[in-house]
């Protein structure tokens, strides 16, 4: 793995709302094939390190280097051509709320240019069968129930094959059997594609189905980073503590604690 | 006023990039003619409607007022002047303004609440280019469009009413309209179209962009973008009838 190709280098990044300060010198790096939950408390700057790496947001300091080009050197124009290999599952789902799922799948075809009518139709039925969600082309975004918008949002992803996916919470806000089958279907996605992948997560269940390693964030940086085994085993007692916690009272499955599932020792989730 | 500089600043570095984006012609075909039938053809009733009314009661209102001067038979011509001149530009400008505009910056807040504009750029694509340069064309070369019909359907609007007091015939009552209206009010009227069309166009996408992600921010940027819109109208018509006054 540490011969892999680096996608994404975080040097030193450092990002403030007003006086709040979110990120203090955080340090990361993602190599190709690597699939990296990064779990933290609410408000640590989790879904901002996602929206700093897509460059949705600017970093105050620091550097963010992509496929090993720094983005604070490219243009508009060389950056949106790094983000068309990028692709991000967001909270909301963000779909576009006056376009049918198909069109939503669609759109970024559409936009990079392909015309072939046929081969949209053929990606779009096929992304919507790997999400389970065959014949829901027709349907509008707010017809959908919100496990169902997920995964239509995972999808549409799916439909421009990005070689890097960003998971912004994607099983927030379901219930625990929705979470589970959410969870799966990214395993599932994540060995059929063999994309790279940070999700941004609570649950341990989720991680532990889809991430082979685990980044803690507090305090604006990464206070820990290794295998799931290493985290629980962890020095730092904030990192025990939090994953102790969160396996006591998970938010939406209850089996996500050290030894669940037997999978710990072997890393990715079965 | 540091916040008032602040926005204007931010306004102008909006609206520059939108123009940036038209010399690179970075809009496609078939969306330009969807929002030019979204923002004119779906405005045409509304407009028209206000027009009439207008046209109805300043017939009603001058008609009194000429006739203590035995100047009845003006009618036609204050109302043909007044429309095109500055009543027509105004009022479909201020209708669209209401209708458009505001529909415009709750649409595009929306999508940047919803996370919609995010996801755009986060495809690689880039928002200002795909959501506000048609709309804002299309904004731009519709308003016009209705002004002018606007002016058509007020001065019709006015003869009904000026035939239905004084029974004067449709020929006379077009042909004094008519001679009351030069070229250059003509140009004028236009002219005032299209540039309170782009006025409102970027003060609208602005607004929805500029929309901060809060369950208030749709309604903020709605009420900015009708406010603002029709302060600027206001300005710009003053200027724009004093410019077409001198070279007139």
């Amino acid at each position: 793995m540490s011969e892999s190709k680096i996608l994404v280098e975080v040097k030193d990044l450092h990002k403030s709302f007003g006086p709040l300060k979110v990120m203090d010198g955080l340090d990361f790096t993602l190599s190709q094939g690597e699939n990296v939950a990064i779990l933290g408390q609410s408000g640590t700057g989790k879904s901002v390190l996602l929206k700093v790496i897509i460059g949705l947001l600017d970093p105050d300091e620091g550097e963010v280097a992509l496929w090993g080009r720094p983005i604070a050197e490219l243009d508009e124009v060389e950056l949106n051509s790094l983000r068309r290999k990028m692709g991000m599952v967001f909270q909301s789902g963000a779909l576009f709320d006056s376009m049918t799922v198909y069109e939503n799948l669609a759109f970024p075809l559409v936009e990079t240019g392909v015309t072939d009518e046929e081969a949209i139709s053929a990606v779009v039925r096929e992304r919507l069968e790997w999400v389970n969600l065959a014949g829901a082309e027709d349907k509008y975004p707010s017809e959908l129930s919100g496990g169902m918008r997920k995964r239509v949002a995972l999808a549409r992803t799916l439909a421009a094959d990005p070689e890097l996916i960003l998971y912004d919470e994607p099983t927030t806000g379901l219930d625990p059997l929705t979470s589970r089958k959410i969870s799966s279907m990214i395993h599932d996605i994540d060995e059929r594609v063999k994309s790279t992948s940070i999700v941004v997560t609570h649950d341990l269940a989720c991680a532990r189905k889809v991430a082979d390693r685990w980044c803690y964030l507090s305090g604006g940086k990464i206070l820990a980073d290794g295998t799931p085994d290493e985290l629980f085993e962890s020095d730092n007692q904030e990192v025990r503590g939090f994953l102790r916690d969160i396996s006591v009272n998970p938010t939406t499955d209850s089996q996500a604690g050290p030894g669940a599932s037997g999978t710990i020792s072997s890393g990715k989730g079965s | 006023m540091k916040i008032f500089l602040t926005s204007v600043g931010n306004f102008g570095i909006f609206s520059g990039s939108v123009f940036t984006r038209i010399s690179r012609k970075k809009v496609r075909f078939g969306e330009l003619i969807r929002q030019m039938y979204r923002v004119g053809v779906d405005s045409l009733s509304v407009v028209d409607l206000c027009a009439l009314f207008i046209g109805l009661v300043l017939v009603l209102q001058t008609s009194s007022l000429l006739a203590r001067f035995g100047a009845e038979g003006q009618v036609a011509t204050i109302v043909g002047a007044a429309f095109v001149r500055e009543i027509g530009p105004v009022f479909a400008a201020i209708m669209f303004a209401g209708r458009v505009g505001t529909g415009v910056a709750a649409e595009i807040g929306s999508m940047v609440v919803t996370e919609q504009v995010d996801a755009y750029r986060a495809f690689g694509l880039d928002p200002v280019a795909k959501l506000a340069l048609p709309r804002v064309i299309a904004m731009t070369v519709m308003l016009p469009a209705l002004t002018a019909i606007s002016c058509l359907v007020g001065i019709t609007g006015g003869y009904l009413l000026a035939y239905s007091e004084t029974g004067v015939l449709a020929a006379v009552y077009l042909d004094k309209a008519l001679a009351a209206v030069t070229p250059v009010d003509v140009l004028g009227c236009l002219s005032k179209g299209t540039i309170f069309g782009l006025l409102i166009g970027l003060i609208a996408t602005y607004s929805g962009f500029s929309t901060p992600k809060t369950t208030e921010g749709v309604g903020e940027a709605t009420t900015r973008s009708m406010v603002n819109s029709v302060l600027v109208v206001l300005v710009a018509d003053l200027i724009l009838t004093k410019f077409f006054m001198l070279i007139g």
